[in-house]
């Protein structure tokens, strides 16, 4: 075997062959553990728990995907523009956040979001009423998707920056010479050129949206009753496997949400390089 | 009893996949049961002999009893694993034994979790070496934890019988007498309100281990096992006392909506918001530790009452047992019971702020008439232990304690969010465990 090989058998084929193989189990406090076949499959399925998590990482990916990799687009292009003064400031700074690391930057903005002593609290002072109100059922979900756009728009900026930066220079010389404008040249050749970028940058943030998992768990100590135990499917598997003991139920809720997000990618990247075809 | 944050945080970092295949499914595992047993003189013999054995715990006093344990026993080396707090141990505990790996000789375990390990046969029955014979050392509602199922599954280390801790100066402030009754509670707490809005008598955001042991000291017994029979009752009388006594509180927001352990509890805490708290007795040590500007300022009475009668319950406190899956088994009783049960170990514990479980150091002059300085001299001690004579008897945990904990807030704890019926929380949470207990393999009347 190829070292190439050895190593795909190792780092990938293994634990996925391993949780499946969980998978087929069932673990029970009274009677250990014994083989259910696919018992775990028919049960999730159906698992209202389950479904309300996935629709809820479903609801922030059609809305927060999009914010994001918008604000990290009009960021590239405002930089690879040449007319903003100080853009390598620019360029570090939006992508400062994404140094951050993930669980600090949340007990940042949880702290913020407080409304007794965060920056919450000044705001809503200063206006003299309840502006911001991240706390509540009504506005968790798009409180967790700003940190996530703040946490993500300068590294999908880079990607589609990297991008830009491989448009030869004479291409828009050309395009200055036959009189095109800046929006003209945007439309033109910088966002034909973002096009396979954009995609990878789609396609890396429905993986992230999917995996959700981090901000909203650490925001559950802050505000317990606010985000269930369900709240995204990974937030599901982890109580399921360290608070419930059902660590094979927990590997075939991974699996399910494994193929439905594999389904989701390939549909994207299939639309995508059809495009650019 | 203190969660803390980074570690969790850290486990949280992995995703669900990794998560689960960390968690290697070598099944249970350990030997319930059955076994090799000893006698005392073979296990002083295993002490005399030494060896190595490993440790996990994360009570704070425990580096110094290791340090009179080596100087008792010289040849045997103790490895302490400070495993930080409750439900990261669990977690620790849990991927060892399942993994087969790394397990501990000796672990700490909190009452309520015991079920968790002892149920599909993790622990040792400590019944093999004689332990048994200990059960006079202990309180009864200690002894009453680690007792079950026809076994003995750890030694007591310490209790949590509960109090009122108060801060003084508050009081003093708003002008209001330390409450007897929880009437007189729920007046305090909307005197506090009234008088500064940002301020508050307590916090509440719906906890559970909290909430369990109000239940419990209201006279409710709404988890019942015997084993492999379980019956919930969620709206027993006790717990509805408790319910409707606390329901004024959520309805007209008298309390802080702020979870306890969070660095803004501390905050809030250190600065006089809130007021007071009502948790085991443990919490002198914390308060001395992370409220730092309240020296002075507290004070320690026993808890409300529903009608003049005092009655009280336990909240929180720990074991230490042995898992199945421990290499030294006769070095980890012999440590064990050094550990738990004798002078040298209990002293160095209490010297350094913990709270027995033992009814003679309960009982000791020393400790009932220690001034604490934090508390303005007082002798709290006498307050504490006062309050363990109390707790009512006849409380039982569930064996799934751990998994109904965690979704507590999903039920119960919509109660505080939507300002809504903790009966019906409560009902609500009933279903979950009914559910989650039948698919677990119990019979479950609820």
């Amino acid at each position: 075997m190829s070292p190439f090989l050895v190593v795909f058998a190792l780092m990938i084929v293994t634990p996925l062959a391993y949780s499946m193989y969980l998978s087929l189990f069932r673990n029970q406090l009274m009677g250990g553990t014994t083989f259910a076949g696919f018992a775990n499959y028919v049960t999730a399925l159906t698992d209202p728990k389950l479904w309300d998590g996935a629709g809820r990482v479903g609801l922030f990916l059609v809305v927060q995907v999009p914010i994001m990799l918008l604000l990290a687009l009009v960021a590239a292009l405002a930089i690879d523009s040449g007319r903003l003064h100080g853009r390598s400031f620019f360029r570090v700074a939006l992508f400062l956040p994404y140094a951050v690391p993930g669980v600090v930057a949340v007990l940042m903005w949880g702290y913020m979001y407080d409304d007794r002593l965060g920056l919450t609290a000044t705001v809503n002072d200063l206006v003299g009423f309840a502006l911001l109100d991240p706390y509540t059922k009504r506005w968790i979900l798009t409180a967790i998707g700003n940190i996530v756009t703040w946490e993500f728009v300068g590294y999908n900026m880079l990607i589609l920056y990297s991008a830009l930066k491989t448009v030869p220079h004479e291409v828009y010389e050309a395009a200055a010479i036959d009189g095109a404008g800046q929006f003209r040249i945007v439309r033109s050749i910088k966002l034909p050129a973002v096009r396979g970028a954009l995609v990878i940058a789609t396609i890396f943030s429905i993986l992230g949206s999917f995996q959700l998992f981090n901000e909203p768990n650490i925001l559950k100590e802050i505000q317990p009753a606010l985000i269930s135990s369900y709240y995204t499917p990974n937030i599901y598997a982890y109580n399921l496997t360290f608070a419930g003991n059902q660590v094979s139920y927990a590997a075939t809720v991974a699996i399910v949400m494994g193929l439905v997000t594999a389904v989701i990618a390939y549909v994207v990247q299939l639309r995508g390089t059809r495009r650019e075809a | 009893m203190t969660i803390t944050r980074t570690g969790r945080v850290a486990a949280g970092a992995l995703t669900a996949l990794l998560a689960v295949s960390l968690t290697a499914c070598s099944g249970g595992g350990g030997d319930g049961g059955g076994g090799e047993g000893a006698t005392a003189d073979e296990i002083e013999a295993a002490l005399q002999e030494g060896g190595s054995l490993t440790y996990w715990t994360w009570t704070p006093q425990a580096e110094k009893q290791i340090e009179e344990f080596e100087k008792a026993y010289p040849d045997v080396d103790v490895t302490l694993v400070d495993t930080v707090g409750a439900g990261e141990s669990n977690t620790k505990l849990q991927n060892a034994i399942a993994a087969g790996k790394g397990v501990p000789d000796v672990v700490q375990i909190e009452y309520q979790s015991i079920p968790q390990f002892q149920l599909p046969g993790q622990l040792v029955d400590l019944t093999q070496y004689g332990f048994d014979e200990l059960e006079s050392l202990y309180t009864p509602s200690t002894w009453g934890a680690v007792s079950q199922n026809g076994g003995i599954w750890g030694l007591p280390q310490d209790s949590g019988p509960m109090a009122f801790f108060y801060n003084q100066e508050v009081f003093d402030d708003v002008g209001v007498e330390v409450p007897t009754t929880w009437d007189e509670y729920i007046e305090v707490a909307r005197a506090v309100k009234q008088d500064d809005p940002d301020r508050c008598l307590a916090n509440d955001s719906g906890d559970p281990g909290f909430t369990t042991s109000m239940i419990w000291q209201a006279g409710g017994t709404p988890f019942q096992n015997d084993g492999e029979s379980v019956t919930i009752d969620l709206a027993d009388e006790g717990t509805t006392r408790f319910a409707e006594m606390y329901q004024p509180l959520i309805d007209d927001e008298l309390l802080c909506r702020l979870p306890g352990w969070s660095d803004e509890w501390y905050a809030a805490l250190n600065d006089g918001t809130i007021a007071s708290v009502a948790l085991g007795a443990w919490m002198p040590g914390i308060l001395e530790d992370g409220v730092p500007d309240g020296a002075g300022k507290w004070r320690v009475a026993p808890m409300p009452t529903y009608d003049g009668t005092p009655t009280n319950a336990e909240n929180g406190g720990s074991t230490e047992s042995i898992p199945g899956a421990a290499e030294n088994k006769l070095l980890a009783a012999g440590f064990l019971k050094w550990l738990n049960a004798s002078d040298e170990s209990i002293q160095a514990f209490m010297e350094t702020g913990g709270f027995p479980a033992t009814v003679e150091h309960l009982g000791s002059e020393e400790f009932l008439g220690y001034e604490s300085e934090y508390f303005g001299g007082q002798k709290i001690n006498e307050v504490l232990a006062g309050g363990a004579a109390d707790v009512n008897e006849g409380w039982q945990y569930l064996p799934w304690q751990s998994y109904a904990n965690s979704v507590f807030a999903d039920t119960v704890g919509q109660a505080w969010l939507d300002r809504s019926s903790l009966l019906d929380g409560l009902a609500a949470w009933q279903e979950e465990n009914v559910a989650y207990g039948t698919d677990q393999g119990f019979t479950v009347n609820g």
